[in-house]
């Protein structure tokens, strides 16, 4: 038994005595910009590793407020950081946009329907439309946003799925298993082969993205070099190049 | 106990009972029939097929999903052509849901039918047989009577097991409110946004029917 308890204590150790560990929660848009941007904050400061938890941003806040060890939280909307403002778990002035975004209809590349307007999500040819769910996906919220500017949101109801994350609804609209999906350009782009953009219908509030360090952060000088990395040009390249624009 | 809201929704619990109960008759006519035949008939790769029939059992929920996906999705072979006679997808219905919880369950009837089938006295058999039993009779008279106990207890725990199904049906279904959105969904739809006092009603709510299943199981299974 003690050799056991030994042993795990020696396989738990060198964990415990790593150089810093810095975690980062990102909105699920920016997972790939965000690896890449994470291997160059971790070329700049050596003994430092930066580790990626991405989600929808509401289900991130939401690890936030229950205790999850995180650093730094990014989010793809605004009102998702100031629920965290509110509830006091990040600290309001480490807070700066730092990309912007714009949300777009897509459609399977092969055999999903021509989609020239909104207003053609109400055919009978288009059977299911995924989105975000509206209380956690902030995607979700800005579909909710456009499509009641287009007075479309309480006649499409019956044919919404809502997804988990953005990357979620582009899974299900890359598979063919809805006809329509509403996500951001830069989702578009990584499955440039397997959807296509039928239109940006514009009629929601920008989508920016806020960055903040973590109130319960125990690295807070570390976070908030991070967090200022991101408006960096090393940085901004990088979200540049995935298709991200400036705030 | 926490504050029932006003618009407490309860449809995810009944469309939880539902799709279990659908698994489950699924679960069980395949079970039983394929329990049967594992106790009874060895032929080549009989093992293999067994273990392939158990697999649902240790594999991730996700890999489930995934192949409910690829089998019967829209563009599998299967998905396209249902698609086209019948203009039906098995994806965001319930029935997908169905699928998932009937994989997930079958390997719990199929290994109780198979060692209850096993435990059955064969000269029991042999004695209805000199009687001039059909083998039809001899298996509804007599080895099934025998086997039933062990048969149903399986049963209910693969019962218990659908009702907690979460992983592929959301894959498979998706988690669209009062269409696809079974108990386990509206679960983790809660907690994802913060609604603790709703999650907290329907952890308990499952909790107690998982328990009255449980030991109805285990009633049955010491009957053996």
């Amino acid at each position: 038994m003690r050799k056991f308890l030994i042993a795990g204590l020696m396989m738990a150790l060198p964990l415990a005595a790593a150089a810093q560990q810095l975690t980062v929660s990102a909105a699920a848009s920016l997972s790939d910009a965000f690896k890449e941007i994470g291997r160059r904050f971790e070329a700049t400061k050596s003994g430092v590793t930066v580790r990626c938890n991405f989600a929808a941003s509401g289900v991130l806040i939401q690890q936030i407020a229950q205790g999850a060890p995180v650093d730094v939280f990014a989010s793809a909307d605004q009102e998702t950081m100031n629920r965290g403002v509110e509830q006091k778990l990040i600290e309001p002035d480490t807070r700066r946009d730092f990309a912007a975004n714009v949300v777009v209809l897509v459609a399977p590349a092969q055999g999903g329907p021509a989609l020239k307007t909104l207003a053609d999500l109400g055919r009978p040819d288009v059977k299911r439309i995924a989105i975000g769910k509206t209380e956690t996906v902030p995607v979700g919220r800005y579909t909710k946003q456009l499509l009641e500017a287009a007075n479309l949101w309480a006649p499409l109801q019956p044919k919404l799925v809502q997804a988990d994350s953005v990357r979620q609804v582009l899974d299900y609209v890359a598979r063919g298993e809805v006809e329509a999906g509403f996500v951001y350009r830069t989702d578009a782009a990584i499955m440039a082969d397997k959807v296509q953009v039928a239109l940006a219908p514009g009629g929601h509030t920008p989508v920016t993205y806020p960055v903040a360090v973590v109130s319960e952060s125990r690295q807070k000088a570390l976070a908030k070099e991070f967090a200022e990395y991101l408006r960096s040009p090393a940085a901004q390249e990088v979200l540049a190049r995935f298709g991200f624009a400036k705030p | 106990m926490p504050e029932l809201p006003p618009s407490f929704d309860w449809f995810p619990l009944l469309l939880s009972l539902k799709v279990a109960a659908a698994a489950t008759v699924l679960a069980l006519v395949l079970g039983t029939a394929l329990g049967w035949l594992f106790a009874r008939v060895r032929f080549p790769g009989s093992g293999v097929l067994e273990a392939a029939l158990m697999l649902p059992l240790v594999l991730p929920p996700t890999v489930i999903g995934y192949g409910i996906l690829v089998a019967l999705g829209r563009r599998s072979a299967a998905g396209a052509w249902l698609r086209e006679h019948f203009d039906y997808t098995i994806i965001f219905s319930w029935h997908g849901a169905v699928v998932a919880s009937a994989l997930v369950a079958l390997p719990l009837v199929l290994k109780s039918a198979s060692a209850a089938f096993a435990g059955v006295d064969r000269t029991m058999e042999a004695a209805a047989r000199t009687l001039r039993q059909s083998p039809w009779s001899v298996f509804v008279r007599v080895t099934l009577p025998l086997a039933w106990p062990g048969i149903l207890a399986g049963t209910l725990l693969a019962y218990a097991r659908a009702m907690g199904e979460f992983g592929a049906s959301l894959m498979v279904a998706g988690s669209i409110p009062h269409q696809t959105q079974t108990l386990s969904m509206a679960i983790y739809d809660a907690v994802q946004a913060g609604q603790n006092d709703a999650a907290l009603v329907l952890v308990i709510v499952t909790s107690v029917i998982s328990i009255v299943v449980l030991v109805a199981s285990n009633r049955f299974f010491s009957l053996r």
